[in-house]
């Protein structure tokens, strides 16, 4: 486990294979967040959410999807073409990308439920991520248009801030579990979920994921209301399809990371081992991504100068005390 | 004070708890086209011509229905009855009406002018169409249909006008709102529209 890779899953064929069922798995979880998303939010308005396309709306991803792709792909005058059409494939590339060292159950005997079980993978996750973030920043500079262009400059500043506050919280799980590997993290979480000694590190985080993904009420990057689309104006058809995807995807890493560093990844509840790890795995990742479509539907968009205060001001002191807590804990206690 | 309302965890839970209560509550939208809101009875909605029991028109082309019109939504051109063919019961008859559904703003002024409750509002409402002609309804889809039936007329009302106003617009038209009703009925000639003098 603590090698680059186990051997059964260095075997090429088998990484291929893997990475195939992931993709596809991936795309159809997307565009099923997508649809419970509307589903939720229409309830929590008091509406019934999309029912017209197959039965109990079933369909409607299939027929998002077609529409995305027959919709005109539209470049601006203005736009600069090569960054433009690249922006929205870094998004969506960085976004899969992170899914090949999340494991999703306990490693069997020669074989893991990854990938790869790098041993490195949060450092790996985190900087994609990071990566990730050129792509909306690109993508609204490159456009040539104000609105994507303020958005650009937020989603940089915001993205930044925020990331610094997720990263200490995320220390304090490592200094805990002693490893950087996502395998390793979820083993020493056997007795005690992280989300009770790192409590603090655990809300930070949450906040700081809501934020990191451009998901309201830190949806400032698109914010609809002030800035149209955001970073996001100009594109149109499968580009802007490529964005959307890209979102949802960033939403379900998050939820994952949030599922392996905090929640015991595929530890069972109450000691019910009788249930699959992958089950578990999957049900707290979904309860994350409940939690994402609440947290829409309840508040409203942060002011701009609010979410830096809360960014620099709040999470990022808290998260810093925090670590150093953590770091004394552990020296003391050896 | 706002930086307590930022800060205020509380707040922000009694709002969660507020949007996962509700999602939970009975739905109030009505699917709409498999499942129809029952209007009332005086709804403002598409207007029919109306005929007396022996089939013919009440209408006697008197034109009030258009002069008293605030939109300018009808035109009315009478001409005289020939013994040969009597259209209606009076002198004339309208040999051409016309309503332009889209300029009419379904106030029932007409129905309050016309002397013979010949023109009255229906609650059908479902117009919809793809070109802007086809909102200019002419007699081939205003006049019901003889076996349409007639609705009563509040003169064979016994004791002049009755208490329950509500139910007038009900009696006079020919759609009956309790026995529900086809909103997208058209009369006999549907989709096609006959230009100049209807025969």
């Amino acid at each position: 486990m603590n090698g680059f890779m186990t051997p059964q899953s260095s075997i090429w064929w088998m990484v291929l294979l893997k990475c195939a069922i992931l993709l596809l798995v991936v795309i159809t979880t997307f565009a099923y967040a997508m649809l419970a998303e509307r589903k939720v939010m229409g309830w929590m308005q008091l509406r019934p959410g999309p029912n017209r396309v197959g039965p109990w709306g079933l369909l409607q991803p299939a027929v998002d999807a077609v529409k995305l792709i027959l919709k005109e792909d539209l470049t601006p005058k203005t736009a600069d073409p090569l960054i433009y059409r690249l922006a929205p494939f870094i998004s969506l590339v960085t976004a899969f990308a992170v899914y090949a060292v999340i494991p999703f159950s306990e490693p069997g005997p020669g074989n893991v439920w990854a990938v790869g079980d790098v041993n490195a993978g949060i450092l790996l996750i985190l900087a994609m991520t990071s990566i990730g973030v050129y792509g909306i920043s690109l993508g609204g500079w490159a456009s040539g248009s104000k609105y994507p262009l303020l958005g650009s400059v937020r989603s940089t500043a915001q993205l930044v801030s925020y990331e610094l506050a997720m990263g200490m919280s995320l220390v304090g799980v490592l200094i805990l579990a002693g490893t950087t590997s996502l395998v390793g993290i979820v083993n020493s979480q056997a007795k005690l979920w992280f989300f009770i000694p790192q409590f603090i590190g655990f809300m930070i985080y949450v906040i700081t994921a809501v934020a990191e993904t451009n998901r309201a009420p830190f949806d400032l990057v698109e914010a609809d209301a002030e800035l149209v689309g955001g970073f996001n104006t100009e594109y149109s058809g499968l580009r802007f399809g490529l964005f959307f995807i890209a979102e949802y995807i960033n939403m379900l890493t998050v939820s994952c990371i949030a599922t392996l560093l905090f929640l015991g990844g595929w530890n069972a509840v109450a000691g019910l081992t009788i249930v699959p790890g992958i089950v578990w795995f999957l049900l707290k990742v979904a309860f994350f991504m409940f939690a994402y479509i609440w947290l829409r539907s309840t508040f409203p968009r942060i002011r701009y100068d609010r979410l830096m205060t809360f960014g620099w001001k709040v999470l990022l002191p808290v998260a810093t005390l925090n670590l150093i807590a953590t770091a004394a804990y552990v020296a003391v206690r050896g | 004070m706002s930086r307590k309302n930022l800060y205020n965890v509380g707040a922000l839970l009694a709002g969660l708890g507020v949007t996962f209560k509700f999602m939970f509550k009975r739905k109030p939208t009505i699917q709409y086209p498999s499942r129809k809101k029952k209007h009332a009875p005086r709804f403002h909605g598409l207007h029919e011509l109306r005929r007396y029991g022996d089939g013919k028109e009440r209408c006697i082309g008197c034109e009030l229905c258009s002069s008293v019109c605030p939109a300018n939504a009808i035109t009315v051109i009478g001409a005289e009855n020939s013994p040969a063919d009597r259209r209606s019961p009076g002198e004339r008859y309208a040999a051409r009406y016309e309503i332009d559904e889209l300029r009419c703003i379904f106030c029932g002024m007409c129905e309050e002018a016309c002397p013979t409750d010949a023109i009255v509002l229906t609650p059908r409402f479902e117009m919809s169409d793809y070109r802007r002609g086809s909102f200019i309804y002419s007699k081939d889809r205003l006049l019901v249909p003889p076996e349409a039936g007639t609705g009563l007329a509040p003169d064979d009302r016994p004791n002049g006008i009755p208490s329950d106003l509500g139910r007038v617009a009900e009696i006079k038209s020919t759609v009956d709102t309790g026995e529900g009703y086809d909103a997208t009925w058209r009369g006999t000639i549907l989709k096609t529209q006959t230009k100049g003098l209807a025969e």
